[in-house]
């Protein structure tokens, strides 16, 4: 399943973010270091499902607008990326992105990702839950994409008509 | 957020004909009615007056976990503190909101008109009190109501009271799980129909047709859900004036005691302000409007404000809710949209006194979302059930997450979405509570809000004619289960005994000034210029939605109210 820039913009109003608004600002993209586009890419392709394709595109367009919504900085994120390299260095001897995704999975348990409760305003196991896994996947299963995936063409936050919900399941 | 307290003018008006104390729908549609008359009008509303663009970062506080519920119209704190001493908990902030709009804010959108039967419960069953006015008295504002708050339905139930005209919307097309459901009841020879929604099938007097966000409770980003700030808004283009941030602390009264006079009200910057008007209109909803006349205590009325009765704050109602949820050993297509289309009303007028009415919904929103499933990680059902018993409370699911051990991402989590979401399903029953005494509005003089006042304490206690309608209304919904063409492979009951934000009852209506608050015009029996305009005047409650009888109540007090004027 691929994903588009279109189900990053519809992800990000499901958090709030006017999606023609961040449409309008893509002709000047600049504000994303690549380090934060490649760091982020990478954990995505840990927490999204295998099958899943076009992470880059998807993630370039879902930082620009996330950009714009309360409470998140790309200072914070780049401030959790570099923690989280860190600790694959340490751990592994290499860069977090220079690692296979089964590795980068070791190394985001490592760092207590996956037990922490997200918390934006918690510890950096809690924010990297919270501003890293938990705001990539619910940005994948609210958009239109990820939640066909799973049987749920239009999915909560996302303004996909009044159609969905009269339709039966596909396999009948 | 823009609040910009700083620089709205929150001074008194001079020359007005009627304060309104409240902008939920009560409030707004007075206000729009008596403005458009060309009458001085003032609302003092405690809540915020809230950016209509702000809706979409409250959406996302209404799904993401790591927020509460209550913080998606930024409510509690101690402006909002109360107190619950009955034997059911009573958690009042997630049963309102304060704000331009007021509750309807975060409600559910489904209307109906009260059936005749809830107009005459005494002369029919023997149970609590007739209204001292019926259903004939109130259609032609039902009607206006419809039309006010743009409704969407269609003439398909057999068991509504009559009408008069179509809806003036659309009905919402019944949903795929409906299908399964309305099989099951035919074989029971249960009838199903639509469900009225104050809610846009198509666009609507400046407002968007319903685009399927799906978050309508606690909040419509689209404005296609009828929401009360649409009537604040008409009401000041007819030149009313509308103050947010203005919480009423008590009104007063003259020398006799007979008029009021002023009503008190507290702003951000700490200053007291009086407003002056000739008549004066509470519609702070069940429980402030009690609460205010009881706060305003005086010599002359040493008991409360209109309250020689000695019935304000009791005979409190609040709609329990039963729910039967599961899965099937199919796909029954949750959480496509945020509303319901089909229910069964079959029930609902008793040949005998007891079980009593409840109400059957069929439920679209049965189970978590893909997106909750990802991001909470605990067991669906578990998660249902909390959700069910709170089903406001997105809090709720994030709080037993807590305890997990490590979350699933990747293959796994996507495996895990796919086997749990997908074949849940819930049946609703909303329940007729009767009023009785010792539930009630009270003050809590041991604890004070953000302005130094008592805060009022809600007792709400089980109600024995509610008990036996639940047993009674579980049977049925377990027949529809079992009559399903598809196996179960569980099910799971659940009551909600603290309602879902219908709170009525507490400032009764009646022709006796000796046993109830209003008169059948919704004057107060003691004082010649106070009305209460709000379901705290409602005898009984039946076990309908509220909110509809509520408009039509304050369409039909304000043509009375500009009569006087
Ligand atoms: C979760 C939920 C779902 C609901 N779903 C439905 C539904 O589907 N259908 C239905 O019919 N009803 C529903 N309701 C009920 C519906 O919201 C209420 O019946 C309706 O809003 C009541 O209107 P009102 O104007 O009387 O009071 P409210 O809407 O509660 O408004 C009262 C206003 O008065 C203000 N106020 C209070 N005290 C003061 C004071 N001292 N000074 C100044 N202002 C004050 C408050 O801030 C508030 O804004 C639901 C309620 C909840 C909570
Ligand atoms: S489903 Fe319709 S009414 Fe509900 S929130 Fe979405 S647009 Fe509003």
């Amino acid at each position: 399943m691929e994903l588009t820039r279109r189900d990053a913009l519809l992800a990000l109003s499901a958090m709030g973010i006017a999606a023609g608004g961040v449409a309008q600002q893509l002709g000047d993209r600049g504000t994303v270091s690549a380090e934060v586009t490649d760091g982020t890419v990478a954990v995505a392709e840990v927490v999204f499902p295998s099958s899943v394709s076009g992470n880059r595109e998807f993630v370039e367009t879902y930082l620009d607008g996330r950009t714009e919504g309360d409470g998140y900085s790309l200072e914070e994120i780049a401030s959790l990326l570099d923690t989280i390299d860190r600790e694959a260095k340490r751990s592994t001897g290499r860069s977090f992105t220079d690692l296979t995704p089964s590795k980068r999975d070791d190394v985001l348990r490592e760092i207590g990702a996956a037990k922490a409760y997200p918390d934006p305003d918690g510890t950096v196991p809690q924010r990297i839950r919270y501003y890293l896994v938990n705001d990539l996947l619910y940005a994948l299963y609210s958009s239109p994409t990820g939640g066909e995936l799973v049987g749920n063409e239009n999915p909560v936050g996302h303004p996909g008509g009044r159609e969905a919900y009269q339709e039966g399941p596909d396999d009948e | 957020m823009s609040d910009a307290a700083n620089v709205v003018d929150r001074t008194p008006s001079e020359r007005v004909d009627v304060c309104i104390v409240g902008a939920g729908p009560a409030g707004a549609l007075m206000a729009d009615k008596l403005a458009a008359g060309g009458h001085d009008v003032v609302v003092l509303e405690a809540g915020k007056r809230f950016d209509f663009e702000s809706r979409l970062r409250r959406m996302k506080r209404s799904i993401r976990p790591a927020y509460d519920d209550l913080d998606v119209w930024d409510m509690g704190g101690p402006r909002d503190d109360f107190n619950s001493s009955g034997e059911i908990f009573y958690p009042l902030n997630h049963k309102r909101v304060k704000g331009i709009g007021g509750s309807t804010l975060h409600w559910g959108g489904r209307v109906a008109r009260l059936p005749e039967k809830d107009f005459e419960m005494q002369s029919r069953y023997g149970l609590a009190s007739d209204w001292p006015i019926n259903y004939d008295d109130l259609q032609p504002y039902y009607a206006r109501a419809e039309r006010e708050l743009g409704v969407a339905g269609v003439d398909d139930n057999p068991f509504a009271p009559p009408r008069e005209q179509p809806f003036p919307m659309e009905a919402f097309p019944r949903s795929y799980s409906d299908s399964l459901f309305e099989q099951a009841c035919e074989k029971l020879d249960i009838t199903t129909h639509s469900v009225p929604q104050a809610r846009n099938s198509e666009p609507y007097q400046d407002r968007s047709a319903c685009v399927g966000y799906g978050t309508c409770q606690p909040v419509c980003p689209s404005g296609a859900k009828y929401s009360a700030d649409v009537h604040v808004r008409k009401a000041e283009s007819e030149g009313a004036r509308v103050i947010d941030q203005a919480a009423v602390q008590r009104l007063e009264h003259d020398d006799s005691g007979e008029t009021v006079t002023a009503a008190v009200y507290r702003t951000p910057d700490g200053e007291t302000h009086r407003q002056t008007a000739r008549q004066f209109v509470l519609a702070a909803g069940g429980i402030e409007i009690p609460r205010l006349l009881l706060l305003s205590e005086s010599p002359s009325h040493p008991d409360g404000l209109a309250n020689s009765s000695g019935t304000v704050g009791k005979f409190f109602m609040e709609s329990p809710y039963i729910h039967l949820i599961g899965q099937l050993d199919r796909r029954t297509r949750q959480n496509l949209i945020g509303l319901g289309t089909m229910e069964s009303h079959q029930f609902y007028t008793p040949e005998e006194a007891e079980p009593g009415s409840f109400k059957i919904e069929f439920g679209l929103g049965a189970g978590p979302t893909p997106a909750q499933l990802a991001l909470e990680q605990r067991t669906p059902l578990e998660g249902m059930l909390d959700t069910m018993r709170n089903p406001t409370s997105v809090g709720q699911w994030s709080e037993n997450a807590r305890n997990l051990g490590g979350i699933e991402w990747g293959d796994d989590l996507l495996a895990n979405i796919r086997e749990q979401y997908g074949n849940y399903f819930s049946i609703s029953a909303e329940i007729e509570v009767l009023p009785r005494v010792e539930n009630r509005v009270t003050l809590d003089r041991s604890t004070t809000d953000a302005y130094g006042k008592p805060i009022p304490d809600v007792s709400w206690n089980r109600d024995p004619h509610a008990e036996r309608t639940i047993e009674r209304a579980f049977e049925v919904l377990e027949s529809i289960v079992d009559n399903l063409d598809a196996d179960v492979r569980e099910k799971h009951r659940s009551v909600l005994w603290n309602g879902v934000g219908h709170h009525s009852g507490t400032t009764r209506m009646g022709t006796d000034p000796g046993n109830s608050v209003v008169d059948p015009q919704l004057r107060t029996h003691d004082l010649t210029n106070l009305y209460l305009v709000s379901s705290s005047v409602f005898v009984t409650s039946g076990a309908m939605q509220p909110t509809l009888t509520i408009a039509a109540l304050a369409l039909r007090a304000a043509d009375h109210l500009a009569s006087k004027l």
